[in-house]
């Protein structure tokens, strides 16, 4: 019968994490689900099935603000992915490179703007570039690109990509370390047979470290689209609630927080912020997908 | 040996990038700190130019210290902070020790059922979060930020920490029990010892985004008594938008405490993030 014997010890290794996760994040999660197939008739909840999902998709006015976000979003998405990530593998490179003197003091300053809280650099980025203090027209001044300047975050057309950049000035630290640790794993064996053959310099980055390091930058991509899919600190702290000019900044973090929270005249709806929560939820989980069977299982892994 | 070790041309520009987006990374940090300590009038002046003797002046945080409460906001963002990273190296390193040593039915099912965590943002579930918080009374009390902050931190913590307890030899953990130690005082004693790096590895990963973190604070506990430094700094900032000094300050004292748990971590995390944790 010693099979049958309930090993305690098990249970209380692992209940106190089981617990504060089960209830704290999966079973939060499932109930926003939930809640998102439910509104409020007078003070009650009652079932309402697809009907917010019909508001938020099919209603003109919530549509609008939803197509705007999640197209804002990709934006912001697509930023990180072609200026973020290339300066990242460009820096994780130089840094690589053996006999670079220096190398730890760079990584480390570099590495500072990710440590900042979002405040601080919404507000930092927001006076260097206002108009009122001049730091940014003057410092183009300087260099005779004054005439270029404008006050980006203050225009529509402009402010998204700005806060974009911002975001990437933040976080470039992220994959310039992922990358340059997987640099660092490559055996030098691999690169002296190349040496042999010829191979150095740019060709040795391109045609052998290059494709050694996808696996890498494919768990960037992910970690990318899922901090993008829910960034909301940033926007808030430099735009307000409002993602301002116009909701030109918006993005599916704000838009949820202004409709379940409410703000200025408008009253808080947790049912119509669970369905937007729930539009997030599919997103990511589509992309996590894409990237778990489309990307990671085709990719080659090199063990060495 | 490779060619470009000896191509001082190449050396030149390599320097030349990374000192360029060294200063891009650092420029509007500095910019921040020298203007905290400058007049109004030196900040419009010369918004570039080092605090002299004319042009020095603490007036800004000295708003500060009258008008906001930075001392109960940062004592807010510590207790918060520590707390949870205590919750997560506990539990965290408990349930990963379970997973990784014992062998029992859905051990490999718990294991993915932990980890779904790591790529699916506790965000998502804020509605109801709040909804709970509300119900059982712990919305505006640190202890809503504290259990949120755990749960967020859990799934990568045990994540690491199995991988590492995997490398713990059995034979010690057999020595252990062949003196009769209980399966309680091997973990703590043995086995927590030795993981000593990978738990600093994970608390210096979580420390960081539940310092910075506004979303929380601001739904679950947007209350004086409860705010957080980031949160404390933010509505702050807000109602100081024209007072160029204080918001200068402000920014400026919320980039200290990071700044130094930064320099006393930064090995430990460049480590931890070089060590491939994350793959």
């Amino acid at each position: 019968m010693k099979n049958a014997r309930i090993r305690w010890h098990i249970l209380v290794f692992l209940a106190p994490a089981v617990l504060v996760y089960t209830a704290i994040m999966i079973i939060p999660l499932f109930n926003t689900l939930r809640l998102s197939l439910y509104t409020e008739v007078g003070q009650e909840r009652v079932f309402a099935g697809l009907e917010n999902f019909r508001t938020l998709f099919g209603d003109p006015r919530w549509s609008a603000s939803f197509w705007n976000a999640l197209a804002n979003n990709f934006w912001f998405f697509i930023i990180h992915m072609l200026v973020q990530n290339p300066i990242g593998i460009l820096l994780a490179a130089i840094l690589s490179h053996p006999s670079l003197r220096f190398a730890t003091l760079y990584r480390t300053a570099i590495f500072v703007p990710t440590i900042l809280s979002f405040v601080i650099v919404g507000f930092a980025w927001k006076l260097i570039l206002s108009p009122i203090w001049g730091i940014a027209p003057e410092m183009m001044d300087a260099v005779g690109l004054g005439d270029f300047y404008q006050p980006w975050l203050g225009l529509e057309e402009t402010s998204l990509t700005t806060l974009a950049l911002i975001s990437v000035w933040q976080f470039v630290g992220i994959p310039m370390m992922l990358i340059y640790a997987a640099l660092l794993t490559i055996p030098d064996e691999i690169l002296e047979a190349g040496e042999c053959d010829g191979v150095t310099g740019l060709a040795a980055f391109w045609k052998i470290k290059l494709p050694l390091i996808l696996p890498s930058i494919g768990i960037i991509s992910i970690l990318t689209f899922v901090g993008n899919f829910n960034a909301f600190d940033l926007i808030y702290a430099a735009q307000g609630a409002l993602a301002g000019p116009n909701f030109s900044t918006d993005i599916l973090g704000t838009f949820m927080y202004r409709t379940f929270f409410g703000f200025q005249l408008q009253l808080g709806d947790p049912h119509m912020g669970s369905a937007i929560a729930s539009a997030m939820f599919a997103i990511i989980l589509i992309g996590v997908c894409i990237y778990l069977f489309g990307i990671q299982t085709r990719m080659r892994r090199y063990q060495f | 040996m490779n060619k470009a070790r000896r191509n001082p041309v190449n050396m030149i520009a390599a320097h030349g990038i990374l000192i360029a987006y060294t200063i891009i990374a650092l420029f509007p940090v500095v910019v921040i700190l020298i203007n905290s300590f400058k007049t109004r009038r030196a900040i419009f002046r010369e918004p570039l130019a080092v605090p002299d003797a004319e042009s020095f002046s603490t007036i800004g945080y000295q708003t500060v210290f009258n008008q906001g409460d930075f001392f109960l906001y940062f004592q807010n963002s510590m207790i918060v902070t520590v707390a949870s990273l205590f919750f997560v190296l506990l539990f965290g390193a408990m349930a990963a020790f379970a997973l990784a040593e014992y062998r029992f039915k859905g051990n490999t099912l718990m294991g993915l059922y932990l980890a779904l965590g790591i790529m699916i943002p506790i965000r998502i579930g804020t509605v109801a979060i709040l909804e709970m918080m509300v119900a059982t009374g712990l919305v505006n009390t640190l202890w809503a930020l504290i259990l949120v902050y755990t749960a967020q931190g859990l799934p990568l913590a045990v994540f690491i920490l199995s991988e590492f307890m995997r490398t713990v030899s059995d034979d010690l953990k057999n020595a252990g029990r062949i003196d009769g130690l209980s399966e309680y005082t091997i973990f703590f004693r043995l086995v927590l010892p030795l993981v000593r790096p990978a738990m600093a590895t994970v608390a210096v990963f979580n420390m960081i985004p539940i310092w910075n973190d506004l979303w929380f604070p601001l739904i679950l506990a947007p209350a004086e008594a409860t705010k957080t430094l980031t949160l404390g700094s933010q509505v702050f900032i807000g109602q100081f938008v024209t007072d160029w000094n204080a918001v200068l300050s402000a920014l400026s004292m919320a980039i200290l405490p990071v700044m130094v748990l930064y320099v006393i971590f930064s090995r430990q995390l460049i480590r931890g993030i070089t060590s491939g944790a994350v793959k």
